[in-house]
């Protein structure tokens, strides 16, 4: 398990070590595991009853498959945490935070003041995801006229 | 014309002020270079050749005369007096400082325009069909639906760090002005039997190293499942671009090793999980968008004819407007490629005074176009010959569009760091090889389209003729293609054979017209003689 | 010979190695011998430079010339835009990066 510098949940962190995608399977009682990005997040929705800790890893800031699997997993109703570990920068964390990731691990610490700045600088967004924020476009047509 | 709300003008705002805080960390330095690049080249700048480059969205290439003038200020205040018109239907600025950046997106802001996602691998401005909201065959505007497009890709969280970067056109009309095809996404608004519209869906297309023209992957998305199918494509597109190599990361890759039914099924697979995700706008924003479009002011019971009895004016007449959906109101196009000139580029004076007559002439409007042009999109036709007057003494009323002095050129070594060769000075001796009146109205139609590299922002893959710069051993050298051709028949160029000089590409330019004023039957444009003579004929007079 | 050049972080101007701090004019490139890397590595973390990378050049009658014509470009300027370039009031140039 890699330590969060940020974590935005009341619950207490998991302690086991988060597992491969392909031991996860085997392994019956784990509740951590780690997808590196290319794993298939919909491997582990059979799992997610059991799953508490979900690694999104990050090689490298270009690589964006771990937003995907992110928001794959909330969108399957998975309520654990999503860690987001590796190559983590100031200014991923908001869109991070979009695609339902609820924990930080940056490889190199993050520098508190920008990281708070980042966290809170959208006061609006375009699009709907899980993060239950209301998108600009509900806001234009509260009552959610669909049309 | 679509305007900003508290809410856009929020969004701009608040990212001007995140790139300035970025800029500020990388000067300070505790930003690196290798994180700051991929997030200025989603605010558009880039490092070139000469400066930092700035690239400006025009989403969906239009523009009012507030914005034009901008535009120019722009110029003048923080780079040297000019600017350069894309095929993305963008404007450049070659000589911007880094410490002004910030400023630039702020000067922007303010006229409710931003260089967001202009490069970097995420979704680039929407570019749309020049003449939409104007064109006699459409059969909707594209531009409310290419602005609900905008809205749903600027700071999609998802799409931020894609395989590459990513093109979409969206059209409204069977004749494609816009090289639909050619993009990543290409989307045509069409209508059903039942009178609905939706979008047709065309996924792959691109230039570049390995030509595709996009595959129709679903001919009849719903309008209200607009959003949430795009969504679908991009997501498939995400997880399973290469990444391992950068020349095989576009779309089109994926989409030609998955085959095109492979890739359908997935994105209907993940389509049918979306449509339970509430990603879709409400209709009623759509039509919020569209409210934004309705036509200006027209006049009724104009009269529809012109005078034509200044002949220079009748030339430009002919070969640079456009019929208009009205009655007594025309389309105008500005040539930015006057004889011996550098496509694309226009003075910080040119724009603004383009920005004018915009005004006075066209209901506050403008538009640029993929061919490097500037168009006045409803003039009365009462005006016309005023407006042609007052461009001419601009040299802004070159008579040469869709001529072979109309080359669209990217600008290749002279700017681009990726550059081979430079286009520029090619562009420039073949507009004035062929500058004589007679020559170009004998040739008639003919797109010449030139690149400094495969990276093909210049379209060569698409020009009657192209054009494309390479290194040989260190000194430029010039392929030269035949047969390309954007819109409806869209076809890829071949390359005849081995490449020119610099000079030698020009008399090859001219080999090859005599082959076709030789071969040519009645009213035959280039392109179509060579569909119908092939290779071989021009094979012979260039290499024989 | 080697040479340096990059970028001004914060204007972007094309600048060359001096052998002490960078300069505009290519003339003033000095030949780096094996220590290329090191000096670019010390410059770029302090900020001197930004995207910089060593060229081969020769020395000639009238100076230092990057041996690829890309070079030769960023060193005047563009050839379609004398005006803005380095020597705009000298028509020879041009020749010199053909
Ligand atoms: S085609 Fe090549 S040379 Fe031309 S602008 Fe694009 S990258 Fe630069």
């Amino acid at each position: 398990m890699v330590e969060a510098q940020y974590r935005f949940r009341d619950d207490e962190p998991v302690a086991d070590p988060a597992v491969t995608v392909d031991s996860f399977g085997e392994q019956s009682n784990a509740a951590a595991v780690r997808l590196e990005p290319g794993d298939d997040a919909r491997d582990l929705l059979p799992y997610l009853d059991r799953l508490r800790l979900v690694e999104v890893n990050f090689p490298s800031f270009g690589d964006g498959r771990g937003y995907s699997s992110a928001r794959i997993l909330r969108e399957a109703g998975y309520e654990g945490e999503l860690r987001a570990v590796g190559a983590v920068f100031v200014d991923q964390l908001s869109h991070l935070r979009r695609c339902g990731f609820d924990s930080f691990a940056p490889e190199v610490a993050l520098d508190p003041v920008d990281a708070e700045n980042a966290f809170n600088r959208w006061p609006d967004v375009y699009q709907a995801t899980t993060d239950g924020r209301t998108p600009i476009w509900a806001r234009r047509h509260p009552g959610g006229n669909r049309g | 014309m679509y305007q900003y709300d508290h809410y856009d003008q929020a969004m701009v705002d608040t990212r001007v002020e995140e790139f300035r805080d970025q800029t500020r960390r990388r000067i300070e330095g505790t930003l690196a270079e290798e994180n700051f690049r991929p997030l200025r080249l989603q605010n558009g700048l880039y490092l070139q050749l000469h400066a930092y480059m700035l690239r400006v969205a025009v989403p969906y290439g239009t523009l009012s005369s507030r914005q034009m003038r901008m535009l120019g200020d722009i110029a003048d205040k923080y780079d040297r007096g000019y600017g350069h018109f894309t095929t993305r239907q963008n404007i450049q600025y070659n000589w911007i400082k880094l410490e002004d950046a910030p400023d630039i997106l702020a000067d922007l802001a303010s006229v409710e325009m931003h260089a967001i996602q202009t490069s970097g691998n995420c979704i680039r401005n929407i570019s749309s069909d020049q003449y939409a909201g104007a064109a006699a065959d459409e059969i909707v505007d594209p531009r409310p639906y290419a602005e609900l497009l905008r809205q749903w890709s600027s700071f999609h969280p998802e799409f931020l760090h894609l395989p590459r970067k990513f093109k979409i056109a969206v059209i409204a009309s069977d004749t494609d002005r816009a090289a639909m095809k050619l993009h990543d996404i290409g989307i045509q608004l069409v209508r059903n039997d039942k009178g609905e519209i939706g979008a047709a869906f065309y996924v792959g297309g691109g230039m570049g190293r390995t030509p595709m023209i996009a595959p129709l992957i679903n001919p009849f998305v719903p309008i209200d499942q607009l959003i949430t199918y795009s969504e679908a494509c991009l997501r498939v597109y995400n997880r399973y671009g290469r990444r391992d190599n950068k020349y095989k990361a576009r779309i089109k890759i994926l989409v030609h090793e998955l085959g095109k039914d492979e890739y359908t099924r997935q994105v209907e697979a993940e389509f049918a999980h979306l449509l339970s995700q509430g990603l879709e706008p409400p209709l009623a924003e759509l039509e919020r968008i569209k409210a934004h479009f309705v036509d200006p002011p027209f006049e009724e019971g104009l009269p529809d004819d012109l005078d034509l009895g200044d002949p220079d004016f009748a030339l430009w007449v002919k070969s640079n407007t456009v019929a208009h959906r009205r009655p007594g109101y025309v389309v105008a196009n500005v040539s930015l490629k006057p004889v011996g000139g550098i496509p694309g580029d226009a003075s910080a004076d040119q724009i603004r005074l383009m920005a004018d007559l915009a005004r006075d002439y066209s209901f506050d409007e403008l538009r640029v176009t993929h061919a490097q042009n500037i168009v006045f999109p409803h003039v009365r036709k009462a005006d016309l010959y005023t407006l042609w007057q007052k461009l001419d003494a601009a040299d802004l009323a070159t008579a040469n569009l869709d001529s072979i002095g109309d080359i669209i050129a990217c600008p290749g070594l002279d700017y681009c760091s990726l550059a081979n060769a430079r286009s520029i000075p090619v562009a420039q001796k073949i507009s004035e090889r062929f500058a004589a009146r007679d020559r170009l109205e004998t040739l008639g139609e003919l797109k010449l389209k030139i690149s400094g590299c495969i990276n093909a922002c210049g379209h060569h893959h698409a020009g009657h003729i192209g054009i494309l710069g390479v290194d040989r051993k260190g000194v430029e050298n010039y392929q030269l293609l035949l047969g390309g051709c954007e819109g409806a028949d869209t076809s890829l160029g071949q390359i005849t054979g081995p490449g020119f000089s610099e000079d030698g590409i020009v008399d090859a330019v001219e080999k090859a017209t005599d082959v076709y004023l030789a071969q040519r039957q009645d009213g035959e444009r280039f392109l179509d003689t060579y569909r119908r003579v092939g290779m071989a004929p021009f094979k012979e007079a260039l290499y024989g | 010979m080697k040479i340096l050049t990059g970028n001004d972080l914060r204007t972007g101007a094309v600048i060359w190695w001096d052998g002490s701090g960078w300069s505009l004019h290519v003339e003033d490139a000095v030949d780096v011998g094996e220590h290329a890397a090191e000096i670019l590595a010390r410059e770029e973390a302090a900020r001197h430079v930004n995207a910089s990378y060593a060229v081969d050049a020769q020395m000639t009658a009238e100076g230092v010339r990057p041996a690829h014509i890309k070079e030769r470009i960023r060193a005047l300027g563009p050839t379609v835009r004398p005006d803005l370039t380095l020597k705009p009031a000298d028509p020879s140039a041009l020749n010199w990066v053909i």
